[in-house]
């Protein structure tokens, strides 16, 4: 049987979901998406500058790819405002498959709490797929959870932070009494911080700076894809327990005689 | 007559509808949303949104992020 990711109506084989934001140019960004095996990407929802030509070939290479999107509501700092924002991104994708976002505070980019849940209850009630990036909180998860979210997606550290999974512990909680998908969003820095996860027993990774930021984004791209697929292998094998003595690996019959004194 | 897009102000002809004013401005083939006066105005009736002297549209689109 096939290890897929379902979420809501979708089912994906890809448990890595990216971002589209941040990249040098298009050229990087497609070769990025497409080295990191992602079905699933984020997009935001902005204003159209009306005093410039529309360039829409990062939606049309999408489309034509068939990526899942996901817009999300970056830049929201009420629950209104993201309310607001996921129904325009309805109207705009024909999606109701979002990522909600509600900042507390710019410079940790750090979830309001209390919006977020409020603008949950609203979102489910109007029939989207609510996909809420949330801190490291089980009480929280847990409540986002009972709300009706097809998933949850706690920080692993600050967004683009790069700190990786600074409590691990708190997203094991998480992770046992979840009945929905559990999505690590944000503060991935390197490879290891997504197999980290994966190895948890999450179901899926998101980031978007670690690839868009690094210094060759493309090669980021593969090493994340190859990252979150041991992981999650790895998940699956069943980990040797941690123990503070050793135990041999190789037979202790047999042994040749020593010269020790 | 008198709206504003976006928050800029613009002088349009009477009776435009939504979905000729996306035409002009190069939007109908792409995935835009349209807010007139804080109400998004579904797809498929831009063709017959009337808009008048004063209304304040908001018109979005996707664009990459994280």
């Amino acid at each position: 049987m096939q290890d897929v990711l379902t979420i809501g109506q979708h089912t994906f084989d890809s448990r890595l979901f990216v971002g589209t934001g941040k990249y040098k140019d298009l050229d990087e960004t497609k070769a990025a998406l497409d080295a990191s095996g992602a079905q699933v990407v984020t997009v935001a929802v902005r204003r159209v500058d009306l005093s410039k030509p529309q360039d829409q070939a990062l939606f049309e290479y999408l489309r034509e790819r068939k990526f899942t999107l996901l817009p999300n509501t970056a830049g929201c700092y009420s629950a209104s405002d993201a309310v607001r924002t996921c129904r325009l991104a309805r109207e705009a994708g024909m999606t109701a498959f979002v990522k909600l976002e509600v900042l507390g505070d710019p410079a940790t980019l750090f979830p309001d709490v209390e919006q977020t849940l409020e603008a949950a209850r609203v979102l489910v009630k109007e029939g989207f797929t609510v996909l809420p990036y949330t801190n490291d909180d089980p009480i929280t998860c847990k409540k986002l959870e009972d709300i009706g979210c097809a998933a949850v997606m706690p920080l692993g550290a600050p967004i683009g932070s790069g700190l990786g999974i600074r409590n691990p512990y708190n997203i094991e909680i998480i992770l046992k009494q979840s009945k929905v998908p559990v999505i690590v969003d944000a503060g991935v820095g390197t490879a290891s911080d997504a197999a980290v996860a994966m190895e948890l027993g999450c179901h899926g990774v998101l980031m978007n700076t670690a690839i868009a930021g690094a210094k060759d984004p493309v090669r980021m791209a593969r090493a994340m894809r190859l990252a979150t697929e041991a992981g999650r292998l790895a998940y699956l094998s069943g980990r040797i327990p941690k123990k503070l003595y050793a135990t041999a690996s190789s037979p202790l019959e047999g042994v040749i005689g020593s010269e020790r004194a | 007559m008198r709206i504003e897009i976006n928050g800029e102000p613009r002088e349009v002809q009477e009776g435009l509808t939504i979905g000729v004013l996306l035409e002009t401005l190069g939007l109908s083939e792409r995935p835009v949303a349209v807010e007139r006066n804080a109400d998004i105005v579904p797809r498929a009736h831009h063709a017959s949104t009337q808009l008048h002297e004063g209304d304040k549209l908001e018109v979005v689109q996707f664009v990459g992020g994280g």
